[in-house]
């Protein structure tokens, strides 16, 4: 016994000489530290906070999965189509790590859409925190356009006629148009040359930037802080030992939360995997189960989910002066104004909790048009969809370019001096 | 030895030096934009298309691949071709004018020999291809339709010359590419009667 606990402790001691051996020569104990050990959150950081963790999650199992998808996938128009088929028939457990990347990129953006309602309900993109909502809206462009060269990928027929639409709204800008569809796609149609230049920007340039933004993005919120639901200041009230009164470090207690979140994150995750990949033609839309046929548009087109608000807003104008040009400017102008919100919100409060009944109506109401304006994009261009989308559309705007007005008349509860908070 | 240090030679130094690397970057940067253009090989395969067209029936269409774009080629019936004009004050640019057509095109009915409609089937909205639905009075387009190309993807409505409809996404007429007669029954795509001679 005696024995054990000795070599236990010169076993602890060996660890800690060989750490303090790093530590000497690279900054191993200080990071971690800084970067999640001693770094302090405030303690009444609730369910909405699950997200930011899993959206890391997911970068983590994207990027392993794709690695081991590129093993068997064939980025050449003659054997793309095939080869998936051939990681989902003949690969041992090819059609798991195949549906983990497929599913992961629709759970991608749920976590990243769940993340940033999260940042409008608890006013976390104000002052300080506008950087840190930069950086995070530049991850989700660069997450957009991700998504998009990855979904050529397959070369199925949906994937094709995806992407020709989605580049020949670059052939709408005057002038330059004709020239730099023909420039981003090489060829005078999607083609061969257009899959493989996607697959390099898919599986290498992208995910460098992405990884590149997600470091920039949390030393953003490590150096600022986070925020939290009552959306006040914790640095604010500090104690003694210098670290503020009403906040926790992140290890061991917001490592265990998280983890528990990813756990519950991972049981509807692997329903979807396992029960219903396909998740009703939402998440793998049936006519890409066909190879794609520069022939013959589906009968009906409609890009993956995530895309579908954005691209309600495309449709809902119409084109005049002879260009079209005006749908993918609305369409661009619809993400340009998220990266305004800091500066477009002037409440004296953050939260939610202490804003009055226009910005509840308000938000609301946003996400019942955000979520009607992805369900017209999943629809045929008919009635009543195409007026919802312009009811939609226009709302969505007011919602942001009116918000200046009336965050300022708003009524405003007091904000507490301390986080509300209830042991449990 | 002086311990002077002139701060404006040193500030010229340095913005000379950034700007001539600069330069060098953008110099370097050239042959890696370009390589995204069109290759040397996607160029050769742009060769035109030669299509028989003498077991084309009246009222049908045939779906040519040129360029790794659809070209139709419909056979027009008199009834067809009588019916065009009537079109005109529902459409966005009923004489071609702000459309993409080869000069022997931009008339009445589009074409050079008027049963023989040829325009690629690519939306000028966002490059869909448009389904041909040639029956007036289309069930799913309304009692009004005469007669046409319907696009899947974003409703854009053309008639059966591919001028397209007001109030559709679509801003112009479907593009009519180059064409020409090699004889009766054929049709070479992608080439011109003045390039072909």
């Amino acid at each position: 016994m005696a024995n054990e606990a000795t070599s236990a402790a010169n076993g602890g001691g060996r660890m800690q000489a060989l750490l303090g051996w790093i530590d000497e020569r690279f900054p191993l104990t200080q990071m971690w530290n800084e970067q999640w050990g001693k770094y302090y959150a405030p303690k009444n950081l609730n369910n909405w906070y699950y997200f930011g963790s899993l959206s890391l999650m997911v970068l983590v199992m994207q990027i392993l999965t794709g690695i081991f998808l590129t093993m068997n996938y064939k980025p050449s128009a003659a054997e793309a189509f095939g080869s998936v088929e051939y990681i989902m028939r003949d690969v041992e457990w090819g059609w798991l790590i195949r549906y983990l990347h497929s599913t992961g990129a629709s759970a991608f953006f749920i976590v990243v859409y769940l993340h940033m309602f999260r940042a409008m309900l608890y006013g976390s993109y104000r002052k300080p925190r506008e950087l840190l909502w930069i950086f995070g809206m530049v991850i989700y462009l660069v997450l957009m356009g991700e998504a998009f060269f990855g979904y050529l990928l397959p070369w199925g027929n949906m994937s094709y006629w995806g992407a020709q639409v989605i580049v020949s709204l670059f052939g709408t800008l005057p002038v330059i148009g004709s020239g730099l569809v023909e420039w981003i796609r090489g060829d005078f149609y999607i083609s061969d040359i257009t899959l493989n230049r996607f697959f390099a920007l898919h599986v290498i340039a992208l995910p460098m930037v992405l990884i590149f933004l997600v470091v920039a993005h949390l030393l953003a919120l490590h150096e600022v802080g986070s925020n939290n639901p009552d959306g006040i200041e914790v640095k604010k009230n500090k104690g003694p030992d210098g670290h503020p009164l009403d906040s926790i470090p992140s290890h061991p207690y917001y490592s265990v939360k998280d983890l528990m979140g990813l756990a519950f994150f991972l049981i509807l995750f692997c329903g979807v995997v396992f029960l219903a990949p396909a998740f009703g033609g939402l998440f793998l839309e049936p006519p890409n189960f066909e190879p794609a046929n520069p022939m013959q548009t589906p009968p009906h087109i409609a890009p993956v989910w995530y895309f579908t608000p954005f691209y309600a807003m495309l449709r809902a104008v119409p084109a005049f002066f002879g260009t079209q040009i005006w749908g993918v400017l609305v369409m661009g102008a619809a993400i340009v104004l998220l990266f305004f919100l800091p500066w477009l919100d002037r409440a004296p409060v953050k939260s939610i909790r202490y804003r009055g009944p226009i910005y509840k109506v308000g938000l609301a109401l946003f996400v019942v048009c955000f979520v009607t304006l992805g369900y017209c994009g999943l629809k045929p261009a008919v009635e009543p969809f195409k007026t919802l989308s312009v009811v939609g559309t226009v709302y969505y705007f007011a919602f942001f370019l009116l918000m200046p007005w009336y965050s300022r008349i708003d009524s405003h509860k007091p904000e507490p001096q301390r986080v509300k908070y209830h042991a449990h | 030895m002086t311990e002077h240090v002139d701060k404006g030679r040193r500030q010229l130094l340095t913005a000379a030096t950034a700007l001539t690397g600069a330069v060098g970057a953008a110099f370097a940067a050239a042959p890696f934009l370009a390589s995204w253009k069109p290759s040397a090989r996607a160029k050769a395969l742009g060769a035109p298309v030669e299509v028989d067209i003498s077991k084309l029936e009246v009222g049908a269409l045939l779906k040519v691949e040129w360029r790794g774009k659809p070209v139709y080629v419909v056979h027009r019936s008199q009834e067809m071709i009588a019916e065009l004009p009537r079109n005109d004050d529902r459409l966005a640019d009923p004489g071609s004018q702000a459309s993409d057509q080869p000069t022997y095109a931009q008339n009445e009915s589009r074409a050079i020999r008027p049963e023989y409609l040829v325009v690629l089937g690519v939306c000028t909205h966002l490059g869909c291809a448009p389904m041909g639905r040639f029956t007036a009075g289309d069930a799913e387009l309304g009692a009004d339709w005469p007669g046409g190309f319907y696009c899947p993807c974003h409703g854009s409505r053309f008639d059966l010359a591919g001028r397209v409809f007001k109030g559709v996404p679509a801003p112009t007429n479907l593009a009519v590419p180059p064409y020409a007669f090699a004889d009766d029954n054929h049709i070479l795509i992608g080439q011109d009667k003045s390039r072909a001679a």
